[in-house]
């Protein structure tokens, strides 16, 4: 953003100071360093550097195409099942590169798990929609799994609703409702870090308040991305903010800033509806 | 400053308030002239135009106070546009208030051609009001213009606008000391003098919130005020 021509920001002290976080008491969860991305010959990511910090919720934002949602299917190697794609640099994941060769990527997606736009629930019970993913990976008995089973839909903010009716098939829920079955599923095999690919937007006010909700709740243990076309879901459920542009990253900072005083006038541009 | 938001109804309302801004600007700048006409020529017809004419700021204020809740629940604005619309609610209030420190200042104005005033004194409190009015008139210009250099000068001149008040209320101490008689006009002029300083405290405000609305960010600088001595009692020779 061009300043003013004026001696006056030289005596200036950011109102948003309140807003200002201490980055350095935070641990970085995710650190990514000069990633690039490729479909076939075509850069989509250009020399991304990021951090995305343990126990806090980081959103990026951005027009269509700007590669918000090719950066976080490469946090879980989502393009790993398509040929021709490929990225370089370093995506580090507790001090380990998770974009290595050898990396097992089974067990990195139980770690970092993957909520889509559209609810995705198995053709199964809803009970097990959750088990199946704890048996992939564990073997309990019974009882055990039927705990576990009701820890995550307890955790998805869905059991109060489905208890009764666990046989029933996960498709006969709600959009809503399915929606967070599938956040149940991601955390019923304990992962670490939740992507979120757009989660709300096939779903009404009321069930996007109910997930955003449990996003906050979530936070407390795990480490949250969520990409969203809504600046408002952006704005109320992130610590952190990214705005994306062209393959590139803009801007990153606390959200409060990014949305009341954002550096760039490009991110400025495309938060207060004037791209184009 | 709005006018390139996809959604053209947006730019239309953010102009709609910039407007009704600034014509509550205007009538402020002419009441609060028409305040300071009414003390130098002792004009008790303009005193009453400006206490009926307040109404129609007050009326002014409530357009936009309406006009931002409005933008604030369906458009959701953000970063320079929500700072647009928080500092177009605070500059109505000090707008607000000016316009009754020139009220208040016609008021007393009326009672004041019935008392013995000094003419020296009178002519201070106009000198006193010239400076608020210019920079009353300078504040709204830079507003306008989304000028910051412009309210960062307004906004320096706050320092001088004490030092006449407070050479004023020195010499009205003075005046009372010495005639008794005075006591009533004079403490009518001190109530004047203070409303005036006050209404150049809000100009200051405005001054602060063009730099936010444009930038973000505040003028800080710790004032340089000797206000101890507004509470001098030995100020008389």
């Amino acid at each position: 953003m061009s300043m003013p021509s004026t001696d006056a920001p030289s005596v200036a002290v950011p109102v948003a100071a309140h807003a200002k976080v201490d980055v350095s008491k935070l641990t970085a969860k995710i650190s990514i360093k000069n990633l690039e991305f490729f479909y076939g010959d075509s850069r989509a990511l250009k020399g991304i550097n990021l951090s995305l910090y343990a126990n806090k919720a980081t959103a990026f934002i951005g027009p269509s195409g700007c590669g918000k949602s090719t950066l976080l299917r490469i946090l879980n190697r989502m393009y790993d099942l398509y040929p021709g794609q490929r990225a370089t640099g370093e995506v580090m994941f507790d001090g380990d590169n998770l974009l290595r060769e050898d990396q097992d990527i089974n067990l990195l997606r139980a770690r970092i798990g993957m909520v889509f736009q559209k609810p995705t629930p198995f053709p199964m019970t809803i009970y097990e929609n959750i088990a199946f993913g704890i048996r992939l990976y564990e073997n309990l008995p019974k009882s055990e799994l039927d705990g576990r089973v009701e820890h995550a839909l307890r955790r998805g903010a869905l059991w109060d609703e489905v208890k009764d009716k666990l046989g029933a098939s996960g498709l006969s829920l709600s959009g809503g409702q399915q929606q967070r079955l599938c956040i149940a599923r991601t955390v019923a095999v304990k992962p670490e870090v939740i992507l979120f690919d757009e989660p709300c937007s096939a779903l009404d006010p009321i069930s996007t308040s109910k997930i955003e909700e449990l996003i906050d709740e979530l936070k407390q243990d795990y480490t949250i991305v969520i990409v969203t076309h809504n600046m408002q879901q952006a704005a109320r459920v992130s610590d952190f903010t990214t705005f994306m542009y062209l393959g590139e990253m803009i801007e990153f900072g606390p959200t409060a800033t990014v949305f009341t005083t954002p550096t760039d006038k490009r991110t400025q541009a495309y938060i207060t509806g004037r791209f184009g | 400053m709005p006018s390139d938001h996809i959604l053209k109804r947006f730019d239309e309302e953010l102009e709609r308030l910039n407007a009704t801004i600034n014509e509550m600007g205007g009538l402020t700048e002419s009441q609060f002239a028409k305040a300071l006409t009414a003390v130098r020529e002792r004009d008790t017809q303009i005193a009453e135009e400006v206490i009926v004419d307040d109404a129609r700021v007050d009326a002014l204020d409530t357009a936009v106070q309406e006009q931002t809740v409005k933008l604030l629940a369906l458009r959701q604005p953000m970063a320079n546009d929500l700072r647009m619309v928080l500092s177009s609610i605070k500059v109505a209030a000090a707008l607000e208030r000016i316009a009754d420190y020139a009220k208040n200042t016609a008021k007393r104005s009326i009672v004041m051609t019935q008392g013995t005033a000094p003419a020296s004194a009178v002519s201070g409190i106009d000198r006193l009001g010239k400076l608020v009015r210019t920079a009353l008139k300078d504040v709204l210009d830079a507003f306008a213009d989304d000028d910051v250099s412009k309210a960062y000068d307004v906004w320096n001149r706050d320092e001088e606008i004490d030092q006449v008040y407070t050479g004023l209320f020195r010499e009205l101490l003075t005046y009372m000391m010495e005639d008794p008689r005075t006591i009533t006009a004079c403490t009518h002029l001190l109530f004047m003098a203070k409303n005036i300083e006050r209404a150049g405290d809000h100009v200051t405000n405005i001054a602060e919130l063009v730099s936010f609305r444009s930038t973000g960010q505040n003028f800080a600088e710790a004032r340089r005020k000797g206000s101890g001595e507004l509470y001098a009692t030995d100020a008389a020779p």
